[in-house]
């Protein structure tokens, strides 16, 4: 999701040379930090690291007081749908996977009472709903967009799910990865999309299935999904091991 | 807590330099975060961000977030509750304001230890404002979901973000002017650290 409408190349090379480092702010640091570190021993930048990090898991807590699992994203009409809408993924678009409808499964896993794999007639046979809703990227872009699909609400309860398991974790075919908390789970505007505009989801939107969530942040919204599971273990992401706060609710 | 025969007030200084350390925090790593999705025709130099890339940038800007609005609730409970807001900064008055404003603009404003002439008073009363719309519109960025009557009253999460370049832009405007005035006036910055001596000491109180 970390590529803006028209990508700046620029941006796109930071956001690669970040991924190379395995610390939030090992070689981040500038003159801002500098400055206010000036008397402090800057060899200790991975004590800040580490407090940085430990008040993101404390503002993980605080989101979660504040989310409400029946407020709903304000949704918006068919005209104010932004087109384009853009491509967003940590790759460009000539690289998002291409995958074949008929062979594709979605794995299940974890607290889940019947694991079957499921197959896209299987998603497009149980009840859709459609939102248009404003997605909002973590660089600070947004874009109205309209999706239908199962309430993942639905789904988790025909699979068994234990719905008192902490997280939802998605895999996806392009090697991302992210996971939401189980009341945004069930929150009743949080979908596995399988359309866009009304007709099916295109490739560049996460074909097969996309989650969609309108009351958090564009990268907890993972595309191309093939695997779900149900946890008490924290799952992280592909953003969120980089530093990227994990609840990242709006 | 406040002695009368200080300039500043320990509950002032103390407030003042966590609120110096926390909007130095923000506004550098909101430059960060602004780069990565500029709203207008230019980026900021990397030289004054902080955070080396969104992540960290976000990271820092979250976390003193907590810093700014703590800090400032006590700033501004205790400039109430203890009158010295109202004592300082009250009343501008339109003429005494064209006044100093001229004489400032002429460099013929004397500095009088405190007391704030009218363009100081009107500058600090604006910055205290800003201070609250950039928080108010952070909050309405933040959760433009969970708190959507906010980001209404913003007109909406787009124009929250406008709103909160704009307050950004303020204080930072305050800063280079307040940064100027202690370049010109080096005592003052003497003053809010130490505390200060005011000239003399208010008839009737003991001291």
């Amino acid at each position: 999701m970390i590529i803006p409408p028209r990508p700046k190349a620029r941006d796109h090379k930071a956001g690669l040379q970040s991924l190379q480092r395995r610390l939030l702010l090992r070689g981040g640091l500038s003159i801002g930090a500098l400055t206010l570190l000036t008397g402090c021993n800057l060899e200790d930048d991975d004590a800040v690291d580490r407090l940085l990090t430990r008040i993101s898991r404390m503002n993980d807590r605080a989101q979660a007081a504040l989310f409400s699992g029946s407020r709903l994203a304000p949704e918006y009409q068919a005209a104010d749908i932004t087109d384009p809408f853009p491509f967003n993924a940590y790759y460009p678009e000539e690289r998002a996977p291409t995958i074949d409808g008929g062979n594709w499964r979605l794995e299940l896993g974890g607290m889940i009472g019947e694991r079957a794999p499921w197959t896209l007639a299987q998603l497009h046979a149980l009840p859709s709903v459609s939102q248009i809703t404003r997605h909002i990227c973590i660089e600070g872009w947004s874009a109205v967009g309209q999706w239908g699909g199962v309430r993942l609400s639905d789904f988790l309860q025909r699979i068994g799910a234990d719905t008192r398991a902490e997280y939802v974790s998605f895999r996806c075919a392009d090697d991302y990865s992210t996971s939401i908390d189980m009341a945004t789970a069930l929150h009743p505007q949080t979908i596995l999309a399988t359309t866009f505009r009304g007709t099916t989801l295109p490739r560049a939107y996460g074909f097969p299935i996309k989650l969609r969530v309108p009351t958090k942040l564009g990268f907890k919204n993972p595309k191309y999904i093939v695997a779900m599971t149900v946890t008490n273990e924290y799952p992280g992401g592909f953003w969120e091991k980089y530093g990227y706060n994990w609840f990242s609710g709006l | 807590m406040s002695r009368p025969n200080r300039v500043h007030p320990l509950t002032v200084r103390l407030t003042h330099w966590l609120n110096a350390v926390a909007i130095s925090v923000l506004l550098t790593s909101g430059l960060t975060i602004y780069n990565a999705s500029p709203l207008f025709d230019f980026s900021f130099p990397a030289s004054i961000t902080l955070g080396g890339w969104l992540g960290g940038a976000l990271a820092w800007h979250f976390a003193a977030m907590w810093l700014l609005v703590a800090n400032f609730l006590v700033m501004l409970g205790f400039g109430l509750l203890s009158g010295h807001l109202r004592r300082r900064l009250l009343p501008i008055r339109p003429r005494d304001f064209a006044r100093d404003l001229w004489l400032a603009l002429t460099f013929r404003l004397p500095h009088q230890t405190g007391v704030y002439n009218a363009v100081q008073r009107l500058m600090y009363l604006g910055v205290l404002a800003a201070i609250l719309l950039v928080i108010a519109s952070g909050l309405a960025l933040w959760k433009p979901v969970q708190l959507q009557w906010l980001s209404a009253l913003f007109g909406g999460y787009e124009a929250s973000r406008r709103v909160h370049f704009v307050a950004m832009s303020a204080i930072a405007a305050f800063i280079i002017v307040h940064l100027a005035l202690v370049a010109i006036v080096p005592s003052t910055l003497i003053a809010m650290l130490t505390g200060g001596r005011m000239p003399h000491p208010h008839k009737g109180t003991p001291t």
